[in-house]
């Protein structure tokens, strides 16, 4: 396997990656200040895709269709919490994982209500299709590129927003202290509405840039919610910086064990058997290095706190 | 504050009258059980076979849910992957009928095993290779807490799903029929009562277990593994083995429902390893009230009835079942039963 | 002339409801009408329903349930309308994993079985069944075909790709059976993968001339994506699974070029196909897909064979289906020994519509009476 081939496929894990980091921050953000397993952050990234689609398609703009993405999750994101989520915050986890899974089912069925059993249309803008020439002659579709861009550019501002702002502050004392930073004379309601608004809309910028390559269809928020998942596990729950570390990890290695998984396994066995082979350990990998990682530190790489 | 995951569930009552059959409680309970084996032997009677065969599939999901409930709820171990240790069981049952349908062996070296279809060998089998499969998750996952446990049993389920989903020996994907149902001697398991009365014993059995179990010792240490693990470990005895011990039982039970599922369906796939089934396996342990004996039976009740109902009325009924389900949520605090039979005594 | 003695029969009878009652027919269809891949569902039973609208007959009762492909449900719900509703017909299975685990108890217990769609190879070969028929098509028809057209086209050095599981790589077996060159790599994806980066540079590392993939559904859709951006700029082809009505205008332009086979197209010349098109349209709206048309032939198919007999005289309705006396809006069709189709298979490719939407466009055919393999393992 050439070197070029090897570079193109890292680029493509650190996409993954970036893209997996804007589901996770808001996952592992939910978690950290209100202590929450939220099960329907799928849905968020599914409501973002939707509504992405649906207004491109009636206005002709990818980017007002996208700046209506992150609005409809968030907003979707803000009353989840105020109807539902508020509700239980003094009740056992257990609860909430029930209540979430009710509102996994509700978003999946009420949007196939909405938007019938077809999977809807989203492409990428038209100035952002094609590719550039990498050096060693790869060529790599622009619009991936743009999507590290952009999740570096809010990993970066994420960063900000919680060391060098009012709010980030609020979110940190949450973290550490829920009792008292309310005992403090912070609105912890207002708060608590504003991050899970903010982790659906970044879950919604998720759904949206990645409906674009993917299918626009009902459940799609599923799997990339289990991988979310372990995304922030292998992390350490509450840590952004985790996030990021585990998303990029995941993203890597899921990538490059899809590739070279098959590829080592004939070395000594017959070709058609060793890409099923191949391919199957590939889809087992990530949660094999989870269950590895979880096995020598238990609480993630980066625990934030116990 | 992760701690918090396992705080919360619903104490088991160690006061020797709870559990009086004429309290609200005691009424509620054999009401349950009365209609669960009443109601399809009255059906059966009138020739409604299909009524008997729905009762059993409640039976095992419930088996299922109550080895569930033993980690959740009375030894605060939240399993999101149990489905792993069901479908095990129910592949156990699968392949044993293949090979023995096929005359060949399971396996040949170090030493030949064959397949049987007698249903003791059969649930023999599945209990010690479920006991065996948590056994080894559970020492790795039992060092971990909180969420994190929860998505390490997950992950080990996962990797047992792509595993049965990609492996075409025994069907992959398209899973394994069972052209005949395993039996019994001197028992006739293809007729529809009798497999439902198996399955009620086996529903019985594991809740007579865990209800043993948690009056013993080794429930009151369980007890306060979950509760106070450092008081307990003051008190000499290590939380671990304590823990590790209860996770393999549950796992044991859920296995067993697996593979009475298996031979109730004569068929086994990978969808019974799936993550959909651990989630709505712990959905019905919820539902119903956590740590309480008959909450998981409540719950597949519920569970599987609003199931078949809803289905046959709209084709959006996923929608209603989630609202139905958000609504116990929100208004029945402690579950079903909570809700039926009030709360426990000393919650 | 067999209407007018049902008529009659209808008229002499008609005065005991007991046994108007008795002769009336009963259909189960289980279907997946909830969650991902659901269009499929959805058009099976609209193309079923519209066929059965059209026959004008009120004795035959259909009744629809949702499986949400799951194998577990769909088995509880043939159940129930095996035991409970005591349906004489059962039909609309989707998925491969869900007719393995429903239909091998449903024929055993007397009672019919058509699918509309799905295949898999054990009901064709080693677990065929006298009560079983398929109405749609073998698993490995479509691949089969491709794997003659690309021969016949001149393609010598094709890369495939499909998911790890039973029906990918019996898609890609299938392929390679009546291709019968060497491919330059087989590629295996996980299922309900999303992401098909790592695979898109592998294609473009590779020296391949040509494209087969088998990737039924969402995953079809997100691979065409991503294809049209990487600058790979070799043919693509498929089967009808990635490639029906829906699916190619939620893929957009991306879909255009690709050439795929199909059972049916709804641009085939022939008289039924042409009503059938035309009043589909007409009652829900949209062009049917080859889902549409199968559901369609499997309802005809079922009122061909009432025609001759109640499905209570097992062997005479056996018999009347077996000889598939019906229009079918494929033109020909016919059952081999194992009660699957004998057809020909078609070449379309996805062009630009009037509308700007993409659409298949029928080709020709690409392979003539395709049978499965399987039938010699049958016996019945």
């Amino acid at each position: 396997m050439s070197v070029t081939l090897l570079i193109e496929q890292l680029l493509n894990g650190v996409q993954l990656g970036t893209m997996l980091f804007l589901m996770a921050s808001g996952l592992t953000l939910i978690f950290g200040v209100m202590g929450l397993i939220n099960l329907a952050h799928g849905s968020f990234y599914m409501v973002g895709a939707y509504a992405t689609a649906a207004v491109t398609a009636s206005t002709g703009s990818f980017l007002i269709g996208l700046g209506a993405g992150i609005a409809a999750a968030a907003l979707a994101g803000a009353l989840v919490e105020l109807i539902v989520i508020r509700r239980l915050y003094h009740r056992p986890h257990l609860d909430q994982v029930l209540a979430t899974f009710a509102l996994i089912l509700i978003f999946s069925e009420g949007t196939r209500f909405i938007f019938g059993s077809s999977p809807l249309r989203l492409s990428p803008p038209s100035w952002l299709t094609g590719f550039v020439t990498l050096p060693g002659d790869t060529r790599y579709p622009i619009y991936r590129l743009v999507l590290i861009g952009v999740g570096i550019a809010i990993s970066i501002g994420l960063y900000l927003l919680i060391s060098r702002t009012r709010l980030g502050m609020r979110i940190r004392a949450g973290e550490s202290d829920r009792e008292m930073i309310g005992a403090l004379g912070v609105n912890i309601s207002k708060l608590y509405t504003l991050v899970f608004a903010l982790g659906a809309g970044l879950a919604g910028l998720a759904g949206a840039l990645v409906g674009a390559l993917q299918s626009v269809q009902v459940g799609m928020g599923e799997p990339v919610l289990i991988l979310a998942f372990v995304v922030i596990v292998i992390g350490g729950i509450g840590s952004i910086k985790g996030a990021l570390f585990g998303a990029l990890l995941v993203g890597i290695v899921d990538t490059l064990g899809r590739v070279y998984l098959p590829i080592f396994f004939r070395a000594f066995m017959p070709p058609s058997e060793a890409t099923g082979v191949g391919a199957a350990l590939a889809a087992m990998l990530i949660y094999i290095l989870m269950a590895v990682i979880l096995a020598f530190k238990p609480k993630g790489l980066f625990a934030a706190h116990d | 504050m992760i701690n918090n995951t396992s705080s919360g569930v619903a104490k088991i009552s160690l006061t020797p009258n709870a559990d009086s059959h004429f309290s609200r409680k005691g009424i509620v309970q054999i009401t349950l059980l009365g209609l669960l084996l009443l109601l399809p032997v009255t059906a059966y009677f009138l020739g409604h076979i299909y009524y008997v065969n729905l009762a059993s599939r409640i039976t095992i999901i419930a088996m299922a849910a109550v080895g569930l409930n033993l980690a959740i709820g009375y030894g605060g171990m939240v399993s999101f992957g149990h489905a792993a240790y069901f479908g095990l069981g129910g592949y156990v049952a699968g392949i044993s009928a293949y090979h023995a349908f096929d005359f060949t062996p399971f396996m040949t070296w170090p030493f030949s095993v064959p397949g049987s279809d007698n249903l003791l060998v059969v649930w023999l089998a599945a209990a010690i290779l479920c006991g065996l499969l948590a056994l080894a998750i559970g020492a790795i996952s039992l060092r971990t807490t909180g969420v994190y446990f929860i998505m390490i049993t997950l992950a080990f389920a996962q990797m047992i799903y792509y595993f049965a989903n990609s492996w075409p020996t025994y069907g992959g994907e398209d899973g394994l029929p069972i052209y005949l149902r395993n039996g019994l001697p001197f028992v006739d398991t293809t007729n529809a009562l009798s497999y439902f009365l198996i399955c009620f014993a086996g529903l019985v059995l594991a809740m007579a277990i865990t209800s043993r179990l948690m009056k013993s010792r080794f429930g009151a240490a369980l007890t306060m593994a979950r509760l106070n693990d450092v008081r307990l470990a003051t008190a000499g005895i290590s939380p671990y083995p304590i823990r590790l011990i209860a996770f393999v039982i549950s796992a044991v039970i859920t296995g067993l429902a697996g593979a009475l599922y298996a031979d109730l369906n004569g068929f086994v796939s990978p969808t019974m390893l799936s993550w959909h089934f651990s989630g709505e396996l712990m959905v019905i342990v919820i539902l119903g009230g956590v740590g309480r004996l008959y909450g998981p039976l409540a719950g597949a009740i519920l569970f599987v009835m609003m199931e078949t109902l809803l289905g046959g009325i709209t084709q959006y009924w996923q929608l209603f079942l989630g609202l139905v389900l958000l609504g116990v949520v929100l208004f029945a605090k402690h579950g079903v039963m909570g809700w039926l039979a009030g709360r426990e005594l000393n919650e | 002339m067999k209407n007018m003695t049902r008529l009659g029969l209808g008229l002499l009878l008609s005065s005991s409801v007991a046994i108007a009652h008795a002769d009336d027919v009963k259909i189960g269809m289980i279907t997946t009408l909830s969650g991902g891949g659901s269009h499929l569902g959805v058009d099976v039973r609209d193309g079923f329903m519209l066929a059965m609208e059209q026959s004008g007959q009120d004795d035959i009762e259909v009744l629809i349930q949702d499986d949400a492909n799951r194998p577990d449900l769909a088995r509880s719900l043939a159940n129930e309308f095996m035991q409970r509703d005591q349906v004489d017909i059962l039909t609309g299975l989707i998925w491969s994993n869900l007719a393995m685990a429903v239909v091998p108890a449903v024929v055993r217990q007397g009672t019919f079985y058509l699918s509309p769609n799905a295949g898999p190879s054990d009901l064709a070969g080693r677990m065929c069944h006298e009560n079983y028929f398929n109405v749609a098509y073998q698993n490995d028809n479509l691949h089969g075909a491709m794997g003659a057209y690309m021969r016949e086209e001149g393609y010598e050095k094709p890369i495939i790709l499909a998911p790890n599981y039973p029906a990918g790589t019996d898609a890609l077996a299938g392929f390679k059976h009546l291709y019968e060159g060497d491919v330059v790599d087989e590629l295996y994806t996980q299922m309900g993968q999303t992401d098909y980066a790592a695979e898109i540079a592998q294609i473009r590392a590779s020296d391949a001339d040509s494209l087969f993939f088998f990737l039924p559904g969402g995953m079809g859709i997100s691979f065409m994506k991503q294809w049209e951006s990487s600058g790979v700029d070799i043919p693509i082809f498929g089967a009808a699974f990635s490639f029906d009505e829906i699916l190619i205008k939620a893929v957009g332009s991306a879909a255009i070029g690709a050439r795929n086979t199909s059972l049916w197209a709804y641009d085939l010349d022939n008289e039924t196909n042409h009503r059938f098109v035309e009043t589909f349209r007409e009652a829900y709206g949209r062009t049917p897909t080859l889902y549409a048309a199968q559901g369609f032939d499997t309802a005809n198919l079922i009122l061909s064979a009432l025609e001759v007999a109640h499905p209570d005289d097992q062997d005479a309705f056996r018999e009347a289906l077996r000889a598939a006396d019906f229009d079918s809006v494929r033109g020909e069709f016919r059952f081999g020994p194992n009660h699957h189709p004998i057809q020909d298979i078609y070449v379309r490719e996805v062009v630009e519509g009037d509308d700007g939407q993409p659409t298949n466009r029928l080709l020709g055919i690409a392979i003539e009476d395709i049978q499965d393999i399987y039938y010699e393992q049958c016996q019945m």
